[in-house]
């Protein structure tokens, strides 16, 4: 069979992004994780905020567990409430498994959500869920190294806050391991566990 | 098929009724309303429901006795980050076609709350409405309050 040049050029191109896919794929779905895997991280390293009791908390806190770490706000009417409640779903599909899984709630809005506030709410969804509440700077350092960004809009009356609604998640060893996006079901979420736990 | 005569006075009929439509009050149709549950000290909530209106209006509004200030917002996510926006100059809905107000898209926002609305109360809600020729109606509903914690149920797990 015989292609002119200029038609294999074409074929060529047309075939380039699959084959930077496909290179793509190698480097990342060797553990098959449905969420972002993260190995040695440079950010997310530590976690020093106080709870909704004012204990100063620590990844080191958590270890055995596995940590999904979630920013958010309790005016939120939409994201929020749909992450938490993915949470609750996950540790529900973990059935025993879930003991071992811990979630973590960071406002971004500590001038509004006190820790008593925070507290309820979050046993609206689960009283396991452990809630942190820092002063806005402590608050500011914490975003800045887990690269979340947050900021504050005036809407009418109020304002809102537009954050980052990744949820970070680390092994029983406190290593930074998963960027589960938004999106993502809990079952997928639940696998992601289940295969970190056994990490 | 329709006959032409049929069709002319179908053509009459509509004509007429183009006549007789500014005496015919718009209304638009509201199904499934749900509020929010907020716990004490939480200054705000959402309400979500479909929209189905009979002409070309816009939501542009709210009253509820359960807060001194309602508006319209989007919820959008560019990337990975949440945007809550005020819709300026109202939500606007298409003849015929239902609007879900849902998580992950548009709601009603219910701010300044001087206490809970809990699972179990009914939420008052009058809807303002917007048409084209700018003359604004309303719309009650009674909005049952849901809890925080929503129903990821057994197959997707996100309600979006």
């Amino acid at each position: 069979m015989t292609i002119r040049p200029g038609l294999r050029r074409c074929f060529l191109l047309a075939l380039l992004p699959l084959m930077l896919l496909a290179a793509c794929e190698q480097a990342t779905t060797t553990a098959s994780f449905h969420a972002t895997e993260i190995r040695d991280a440079s950010f997310g390293r530590e976690l020093q905020l106080p709870d909704t009791e004012g204990r100063l908390r620590t990844l080191a806190d958590f270890r055995g567990e596995v940590v999904a770490v979630y920013f958010g706000f309790l005016q939120c009417p939409d994201v929020c409430p749909t992450a938490l409640s993915r949470a609750v779903a996950v540790k529900q599909l973990l059935g025993e498994d879930g003991k071992r899984f811990r979630v973590v709630f960071i406002t971004v809005d500590p001038e509004r959500d006190t820790p008593e506030v925070v507290r309820a709410y979050l046993d609206a969804f689960d009283p396991s869920f452990v809630g942190l509440v820092g002063s806005p700077e402590e608050v500011a350092r914490t975003a800045k190294e887990f690269r979340v960004y947050y900021r504050k809009v005036p809407t009418g009356s109020s304002y809102t806050m537009d954050h980052t609604a990744t949820t970070f998640v680390y092994n029983a060893d406190g290593k930074l391991r998963l960027a589960v996006p938004h999106a993502l079901s809990a079952e997928d979420f639940a696998a992601d566990v289940r295969r970190l736990l056994a990490e | 098929m329709l006959t032409t005569k049929t069709r002319r006075s179908l053509g009459l009929a509509l004509m007429f009724g183009a006549f007789t439509l500014p005496a015919w009050a718009q209304t638009v149709k509201v199904e499934d309303p749900w509020v929010q549950a907020t716990v004490a000290g939480q200054k705000a909530t959402a309400a979500f429901m479909k929209l189905t209106a009979d002409a070309p209006v816009k939501l542009t509004g709210g009253k509820t006795p359960v807060a001194p200030v309602v508006e319209i917002h989007e919820m959008v996510m560019e990337g990975e980050v949440m945007k809550m926006r005020a819709i300026d100059g109202g939500l606007p809905l298409e003849a015929g076609k239902t609007m879900e107000l849902k998580p992950g898209g548009y709601h009603v926002m219910l701010i300044d709350l001087p206490k809970a609305v809990e699972v179990g109360q009914r939420v008052p809600l009058t809807l303002i409405f917007t048409d084209t020729e700018g003359k604004e109606f309303t719309v009650e509903v009674e909005a049952p309050v849901r809890p925080l914690k929503r129903d990821h149920g057994k197959k997707s797990g996100h309600e979006m």
